[in-house]
């Protein structure tokens, strides 16, 4: 009697179907506990992997929660490569599509934010680049230049209160989140992702900057959101976070 | 995006190292005490920058470092996946390690990857291709790689030939080595209800180029027989340290890891571990 490793996986990921024969114990007998053993590893190491990966979510959702949504995340969605540090990434859209979390609307964009900090925490380093080579440069000739972001930069958009919520449930103290639509920008200075809560227009104005357009575009961006769009304290940040890596003037 | 290249060093010493885990990133640097080599998964410095690798070339400048794949499924059914092989290389092009070993054991699927150790039956079948992807792995690093005996909790009724004659024949075939887990001799011997003096006794350790000792969980099957699981959760228990004296007597001095996983403890107490192997490497001296 052989054992594919077809049929080992299959009792492996379901726990009410029986032990492949052909599996014994000293004894000769099936090896019913001894595969559990198996099944278990499987389970509680991705569990916690997930767990590791989506603190405040499974803060937001209670442990007990959270490990059986995981449970079923794990079945439906097991990792597609050994990378562990990025298990997950179809969190934001099972828990979308997930009916008992239904109401809670802001799950969703809080497991992104999750995503990106780890995404940015791998990211390759990279050197900014020094703000008086921005600050040199006359307004004319800025606003005609492009700009490329550090790998470890994300932006996260967000009909919610992301930033806040985030805030709450990793800070001791922090101010309760009050509804509003937040954007998130995620930066590494050195090692350590963090995530800023960008002013009104600043997320419009960051995802036009990413995709290549010029800061003449990018600022027209923020401001057709909100009129009150702070071109220069927005880049005072993206300056002081180091998350330009290169200024490109138009030719 | 990997940069220059850190230092390299030709071989782990014949002396203790421990398995590398980022609390205890400073206390190594302070005072690595008995610890003269680190160990880490390759997997999880597969990342593209930020402070793994950062930390893995401060590191490397100053310790020899053995890279342990726990991700390439050497055992699977399927070929190995060539993005997974050629991640390795990359890491192992860069960092030119003292060591690299890979397990006896398959994880990936057509489904996805299991995040375990799983078993094999111990066949002609399974040995024609465990040694053909150790060849493509072999080949494909430039280097000879270390294969570790598993912990098993089962039996395969199919095997036909002992984990021994198997490994024995792998490396005959391959040219690999071996990497020989004692905690794993004791968790499987437990389970099977074999002796782990004569498993050790039978055991090719010449090919030996690396020894691991960890902790494991104690539980029973649904029969009342032990059941050992190898959770590298817990210290190294007393039968483990005796094997490991018995291997060293047997084979002389090999580099030998502490491999705390889970439930980390702070650096004092995995110093005191590896200290407690030094002081068996000692006594082989004395």
């Amino acid at each position: 009697m052989t054992v594919s490793q077809d049929s080992f996986v299959e009792a492996l990921l379901t726990p009410d179907q029986p032990v492949p024969h052909g599996l014994s114990d000293p004894e000769g007998r099936a090896a019913g506990k001894r595969f559990d053993v198996y099944r278990n590893n499987v389970a509680v190491s991705l569990t916690d992997a997930l767990e590791t990966a989506f603190p405040v979510i499974a803060k937001l959702l209670g442990e007990v929660n959270f490990r059986n949504i995981a449970g079923l995340y794990v079945r439906q969605h097991p990792p597609q490569s050994p990378l562990m540090m990025f298990y997950g990434a179809g969190m934001p859209a099972f828990l979308s599509d997930f009916p008992p979390v239904a109401h809670l609307g802001y799950l969703p964009d809080i497991a992104r934010l999750e995503l990106a900090l780890r995404e940015s925490y791998h990211a390759a380093d990279a050197t900014p680049i020094d703000p008086a080579e921005l600050q040199a440069l006359p307004p004319d000739r800025l606003m005609t230049s492009r700009v490329t972001l550090a790998p470890a930069i994300r932006l996260i958009r967000s009909s919610w209160p992301i930033h806040a919520i985030w805030r709450f449930n990793i800070e001791d103290g922090a101010p309760k989140p009050a509804m509003a639509a937040e954007d998130v920008l995620i930066v590494r200075a050195e090692y350590d992702p963090e995530p800023l809560l960008l002013p009104a227009g600043g997320g419009p104005f960051l995802a036009a900057l990413a995709e290549g357009l010029t800061f003449a575009e990018s600022f027209d961006a923020g401001l057709s959101t909100a009129p009150e769009f702070d071109l220069a304290a927005t880049l005072g940040l993206l300056l002081t976070h180091g998350a330009i890596t290169k200024l490109e003037e138009s030719p | 995006m990997l940069d220059a290249s850190p230092h390299s060093f030709d071989r782990l010493p014949a002396a203790p190292g421990v398995g590398y885990k980022p609390q205890h990133f400073q206390d190594i640097r302070n005072d690595p005490g008995p610890v003269t080599w680190l160990e880490i998964h390759a997997e999880n410095f597969m990342g593209d920058g930020g402070r793994p690798l950062a930390q893995l070339r401060a590191l490397a400048e100053r310790f020899p470092i053995s890279v342990h794949g726990v991700g390439l499924s050497i055992g699977g059914e399927h070929p190995l996946d060539p993005d997974h092989l050629d991640r390795l290389a990359r890491l192992v092009g860069w960092l030119n390690p003292a060591s690299f070993s890979e397990h006896l054991a398959w994880s990936t699927h057509d489904m996805g990857f299991l995040n375990d150790l799983l078993p094999l039956p111990y066949t002609e079948r399974t040995m024609f291709r465990v040694a053909e992807h150790i060849d493509q792995v072999q080949n494909t690093l430039g280097r000879r790689m270390l294969l570790e005996n598993p912990s098993t909790y089962l039996a395969f009724d199919e095997s036909d030939m002992s984990e021994i004659e198997f490994l024995s024949e792998i490396t005959r075939r391959t040219g690999c080595g071996l990497l020989l887990d004692v905690n794993n001799v004791f968790v499987s011997a437990t389970n099977q209800k074999t002796d782990p003096i004569s498993y050790l006794n039978d055991f090719p350790l010449a090919a030996v180029g690396e020894i691991h000792l960890g902790g494991h969980d104690e539980d029973t099957d649904e029969h009342g027989a032990p059941l050992l699981i190898d959770s590298h959760g817990n210290p190294v228990v007393d039968p483990v340290w005796e094997l490991y004296r018995h291997t060293i007597v047997k084979g002389g001095a090999k580099p030998t890891l502490i491999e705390w996983d889970n439930d980390v403890p702070d650096w004092p107490e995995l110093a005191a571990e590896a200290a407690r192997a030094q002081a068996i490497l000692d006594e082989m001296v004395a």
